[in-house]
């Protein structure tokens, strides 16, 4: 296999205010790779996804997404991944079919097709019983399966998973990571995932880098961290690179209404 | 490309009709406006040679409900934000320009419906219409009202995080927009200060647009259309430059 980069990061910074969120950050992902990005709650991991996926504009340094740059070719970047965002961003109104068409349609994919694809994508989550039910009737696994299926719905070279696993039971974590890792196979997909459960990362990355403070910290497999660290695991090696004491992590605008609206159940 | 603005479109339209607790709560302020004030000034109205209240006030009350349904759908996208569906849209590989426009033609359809509810609604409770020939052109102030302050909507919310700002909108923008419009009151009566800020609210122009359609007009039918009309088009503008500037 030709080892070729998917995702290139040079230099990346980004700052709010006099915040240094993400400081100076470097590395590379090779394509078909399932790439870990690891860090403490505030260390900079979902800034860093939005700036690869072009939702925040970095402070300085260079993005190659698919050889698109996410800033100048916005367009052609966002083509190239599919994205499980740490929170959910289904339209709970509408169907789950709805969710998967109006996917489908953003990402211009030819309506025979389209169709073809969502019936497999939803049979594969298997949702596809519930496919004509408003999203608000669905749990937050179904939910998770759901996001999964419409970001692979226009079949991208690169899957960005946010805590895909958060708030899921044993079964449906192992489930999702048994169906997302055969279709990168299949698809020689790229992934690239965040996540606390450092099992999964164990069990599942080729590379894994830490970041802490918005610098990284460590890159390598999940074998190296732990030789260089002299770990037993993964959680002993995290651990001994980001130390113990227990991080700060501002509220979102976001958490501070659901805690409002919905009396605090997320 | 047109199908992601009729996509967009085609979402509120789904939104609206399936709530239909929201669809008829809507409905009930309009209807208490037409029958409270419709009925309870209608006496005074008349002694003071105005003719029918209730006339007067149904193209108002109309302008309402679009206003108040335009708004509302506009600022619904802090909920998207919120709960997710925007950052859908926002990686889509989508110019922003077109999620905007169908999210504006589809809050504004959304409204323009709501007003024609109240429309026939306001037809059992007294509402007549004497000139048939120009309800196209009540139809088309309607909508371009409708337009108007769901791309508002969408440019006020596109500057907000969370919904903590909503009952200042409500207090501070569409409740000062509705009052001083024209909608309750005849302006040329009014005091001169008065007459001036209604005549710098766009909303007057849509109500006058309507009633002056089915009645009487103040302004001049062609002067609400071109008045709308640029109102509409700077909205846009502000709109969609405060869209595309959405981080998340």
């Amino acid at each position: 296999m030709p080892e070729t980069d998917i995702i290139e990061v040079k230099n990346l910074v980004k700052k709010f205010g006099n915040f240094t969120a993400v400081d100076n950050i470097s590395f590379s992902v090779k394509e078909g790779e399932v790439f870990a990005f690891l860090g403490p709650n505030g260390a900079g991991k979902t800034t860093t996804i939005k700036m690869l996926t072009t939702l925040l504009h970095p402070t300085s340094g260079d993005i190659k997404i698919n050889n698109y740059s996410p800033i100048t070719q916005k367009n052609d970047a966002r083509h190239s991944f599919g994205i499980v965002f740490q929170d959910p961003s289904l339209d709970d109104e509408l169907t789950a079919y709805e969710n998967m068409d109006f996917h489908g349609t953003f990402y211009g994919v030819k309506k025979d097709i389209r169709r073809k694809r969502i019936d497999e994508l939803l049979r594969f989550v298997e949702l596809f019983d519930r496919k004509d039910d408003q999203v608000k009737t669905f749990s937050g696994g179904m939910k998770r399966r759901l996001e999964i299926a419409r970001g692979l719905l226009h079949h991208p070279k690169i899957l960005f998973l946010d805590e895909p696993t958060l708030g899921l039971d044993p079964q449906t974590r192992n489930h999702m990571w048994e169906y997302v890792l055969k279709l990168a196979k299949e698809e020689k997909m790229t992934i690239f995932f965040t996540t606390h459960y450092l099992e999964e990362a164990e069990k599942f990355a080729d590379i894994i880098t830490i970041i802490d403070h918005g610098k990284i910290a460590k890159i390598g497999s999940s074998q190296e961290l732990k030789k260089m660290t002299k770990s037993k695991s993964l959680e002993e090696a995290f651990l001994k690179i980001t130390g113990r004491e227990i991080r700060e992590e501002k509220a979102s605008a976001n958490d501070m209404l659901r805690r409002r609206f919905t009396g605090g159940r997320r | 490309m047109s199908s992601v603005v009729y996509v967009m479109w085609l979402r509120q339209l789904k939104r609206y009709w399936r709530s239909k607790a929201r669809m008829i709560g809507t409905l009930g302020q309009p209807i208490l406006f037409l029958v409270a004030l419709g009925y309870g000034l209608g006496a005074v109205f008349q002694q003071a040679g105005q003719g029918s209240y209730i006339q007067f006030l149904a193209p108002g009350i109309i302008a309402m409900s679009v206003l108040f349904t335009a708004m509302f759908n506009g600022i619904e996208i802090i909920w998207d934000r919120q709960f997710g569906f925007l950052k859908e849209t926002l990686v889509a590989p989508v110019p922003r320009i077109k999620i905007m426009i169908g999210r504006t033609l589809g809050g504004a359809t959304v409204a323009f419906l709501q007003g024609i509810f109240i429309a026939i609604i306001s037809l059992f409770l007294g509402f007549h219409i004497t000139n048939f020939m120009n309800i196209p052109l009540t139809l088309v102030f309607m909508f371009m009202t409708a337009f108007l302050f769901t791309a508002i909507g969408i440019a006020i919310a596109s500057l907000l995080k969370d919904m903590n700002a909503f009952p200042l909108i409500i207090n501070f923008v569409i409740m000062p927009l509705f009052f001083l419009s024209g909608a309750l009151f005849p302006v040329n009566d009014a005091p001169k200060l008065l007459q001036t800020i209604i005549k710098i609210n766009p909303l007057s122009y849509g109500v006058d647009g309507i009633r002056g359609s089915l009645l009487t007009s103040t302004f001049g039918l062609h002067v609400d259309f071109i008045v709308l009309g640029i109102w509409i088009i700077v909205a846009s503008m502000i709109g969609s430059y405060f869209f595309s500037r959405i981080e998340i």
